[in-house]
């Protein structure tokens, strides 16, 4: 009786082991095919905004326009047709709610039902017209020209430098530089944080007494207890002026600042994560190493760290995982302009800060929505590649320690 | 046993309060801007009428005429006049509405207070944030790399100001994009070639407000409250709330309290500029 009680309350464990396992793997899938779900969708629609068309008087001879194109014309830095091998004929911006400008509430009808043909009716004595209008104010007898807007491609939005999703009428979706920026800060933390992990990694196990590294320890892993925002806080008002007055920049806002920041949010995992792998260096090496003649110094640089090194680059790794992923700090402190870094002196936009920023307000399901979703995507794969980095350098480890 | 008698009684009191005198009960969304007027108005409008119940809910100004067009909210509160697209759609569905206008908001252009330059046209503002223009010496001040700060693009301010100052142009690449105002603020005090743009409600006295003109330099206008209620002070707009006719009567107590001496005085609490 208490053998079958026991058994059955095993089979009982069991099933509830093997029912999380299942539901946290589940969920992940879940999450993943919902990010690419949505981040795919984006590449099946074209980026006008949604029932909308764009249309010349149907003299036009200009051919296709691109997205950038379009957006430099209703920027107005574009001014004449023939600058897109059009006719000598300068560009007339139109959208929909100019139309009372030229016509009176009974022209249009008290109904709005004179809409399209009005419309129509335009178009067709401008010659230099450019129209953006709703689709279903579409006369039936249109007779002006209505311009084919291209689907995005994946190869566009990769290449593209401009980010103006909400711009009208069509948006420019190029995270090249958002992309570029993320990594630029990203790289930015590592060559901050990994030097002075390190050397706090080292003397942690190397040198400190015991007393020291119970204080010390305790108190780097608090800095993993701090919230984002308060690291962005703190960088906005005590690092951005800083950096500004230091290198006496026009503004304090720069690639520089996030990667501070990040290299003091990175620098908890870092040095755990090494001050650990150098821990596991045997004695036996150390002290053979002292037998033979060689000091503390000698020891630590060419027995310990060798030893430890793959660790030290999972440390690294990981902690630029850390930085890839951050949002808040970096939303507060990069200036967060969508532009190709090309110093660590310039502001820069990061892929989660754009997200975190523009989520909100971008219409579900609209063009806008899916870019972000896109970007999660690429976000996603970017911090895969660097944890698949890791599992295959420390996987290199243990083959090493066995042999 | 205290307990219980006290529970008894405010289900009680619930219940009562729910059938014997039914107030107002009316669901306001849209605009962020408008979003935290709304909700002082609603807080002193039912300290003064207990039995109704508002609920204020922001998401912008587009996410609350859109709402509106559903028929999920009974007032719409929108910082830009209904587009017309939005109008032609309510007129699809047959859906009769009115526009009311509760307050106006003012935008100041704000400068670092070292800065010397304390003017500019429209034409030069539209230069500077579109990066036509990038050194102060270009609009008379000191040899100096302008730095202009917006908000972000999912801010009603982004668009007011893309709109009216400008042109419906888009603002340039270098732009720095700043996640609340507050922040614009802080910026602009400690970096010297600053610029951006920032409601009245959140002045202060660590930066500097330029004086705009609208008419190509004649007349520069200073911005206060004074000017932009006679009208001269030109990056101003109006606050609406959206309502259906058919709706009218179950609104009414509310859009009175709201344009009553009372409702305006919690207008310029707020830090708005009111109607009167």
């Amino acid at each position: 009786m208490k053998k079958t009680l026991k058994k059955w309350l095993e089979k009982t464990i069991e099933g509830i082991l093997f029912l999380s396992s299942t539901i946290t793997t589940l969920t992940v899938i879940l999450i993943v095919v919902f990010l690419f779900k949505e981040g795919k969708s984006l590449f099946q629609s074209t980026p006008i905004e949604e029932g909308f068309v764009l249309a010349v008087n149907k003299a036009n001879a200009a051919g296709n326009l691109s997205a950038n194109q379009i957006k430099n014309i209703f920027d107005q830095n574009i001014i004449n047709w023939k600058e897109l091998g059009g006719n000598d004929e300068p560009i007339f911006l139109f959208r929909m709610d100019d139309l009372s400008n030229y016509y009176t509430d009974e022209e249009l009808g008290e109904n709005f039902e004179f809409v399209p043909q009005r419309t129509n009716e335009f178009i067709d004595k401008t010659p230099g017209i450019i129209a953006f209008f709703p689709s279903k104010n579409i006369d039936s007898n249109f007779s002006g020209k209505i311009l084919p807007i291209e689907k995005t491609t994946l190869k566009q939005f990769l290449s593209e430098k401009e980010w103006f999703p909400t711009a009208q009428p069509v948006a420019q979706l190029g995270v090249l530089s958002l992309i570029l920026g993320t990594l630029w800060v990203s790289f930015g933390a590592i060559l901050i944080a990994l030097p002075l992990g390190l050397a706090t990694a080292i003397y942690m196990a190397e040198i400190a007494t015991k007393r020291v590294r119970n204080i010390l320890k305790p108190l780097i892993e608090l800095l993993a207890g701090i919230p984002s925002v308060v690291y962005g806080f703190f960088g906005l008002i005590v690092i951005v002026p800083q950096i500004q007055s230091l290198f006496g920049l026009p503004v304090g806002e720069t690639a520089l600042a996030g990667s501070i920041i990040l290299g003091i949010m990175a620098l908890p995992t870092i040095v755990t994560i090494s001050e650990d792998a150098l821990r596991t260096t045997p004695n036996a090496m150390k002290e053979a190493s002292l037998a033979l003649g060689a000091n503390k110094w000698q020891t630590i640089h060419r027995v310990v760290i060798p030893y430890a090194g793959s660790g030290i680059t999972a440390a690294a790794i990981l902690g630029i995982g850390r930085a890839i992923g951050e949002t808040m700090a970096v939303l507060m402190v990069t200036g967060n302009a969508a532009i190709i870094p090309h110093t660590f002196l310039e502001p820069v936009r990061t892929i989660p800060a754009t997200i975190a920023a523009e989520l909100g307000e971008a219409p579900q399901g609209g063009m806008h929505f899916k870019a972000l979703f896109a970007l999660g995507c690429i976000l996603f794969i970017m911090t895969i590649v660097v944890n698949l980095t890791v599992e295959f350098i420390s996987s290199r480890r243990k083959n090493k320690i066995s042999h | 046993m205290n307990f219980k008698y006290k529970a008894i009684l405010s289900i009680a009191t619930l219940f009562a309060m729910a059938f014997t005198q039914p107030g107002v009960t009316l669901k306001i969304k849209g605009s962020d801007t408008v979003l935290p007027l709304s909700q002082k108005e609603a807080e002193s409008f039912m300290k003064k009428n207990p039995t109704s119940k508002i609920t204020v809910i922001g998401g912008g100004s587009g996410v609350g005429i859109a709402a509106f067009l559903d028929g999920t909210t009974d007032i719409a509160m929108s910082s830009r006049k209904m587009k017309m697209s939005e109008k032609m759609k309510l007129q699809d569905a047959g859906k009769a509405f009115k526009e009311v206008t509760i307050a106006y908001d003012a935008l100041s252009v704000i400068v670092n207070p070292n800065n010397k330059v304390s003017q500019l046209t429209r034409e030069q503002l539209e230069g500077i944030f579109t990066g036509k223009i990038t050194n102060w010496k270009e609009v008379g001040g000191n040899d100096e790399k302008i730095v202009a700060y917006s908000r972000e693009s999912s801010s009603g301010t982004y668009e007011f100001f893309k709109e009216h100052v400008l042109s419906n142009k888009n603002y340039g690449t270098s732009i720095l994009m700043m996640p609340a105002t507050g922040a614009i603020v802080q910026s602009v005090s400690q970096t010297k070639g600053a610029i951006g743009y920032i409601g009245f409600a959140y002045m202060e006295k660590t930066v500097k407000a330029l004086k705009v003109s609208y008419d190509k330099g004649k007349t520069y206008v200073e911005p206060t409250v004074a000017n932009s209620k006679n009208k001269s002070y030109p990056i101003v707009r109006p606050l609406y709330y959206y309502y259906l006719i058919k709706d009218a009567a179950k609104v009414k107590p509310f859009l009175d309290y709201v344009l009553s001496g009372e409702g305006q005085k919690v207008v310029s609490d707020v830090g708005y500029i009111n109607l009167n």
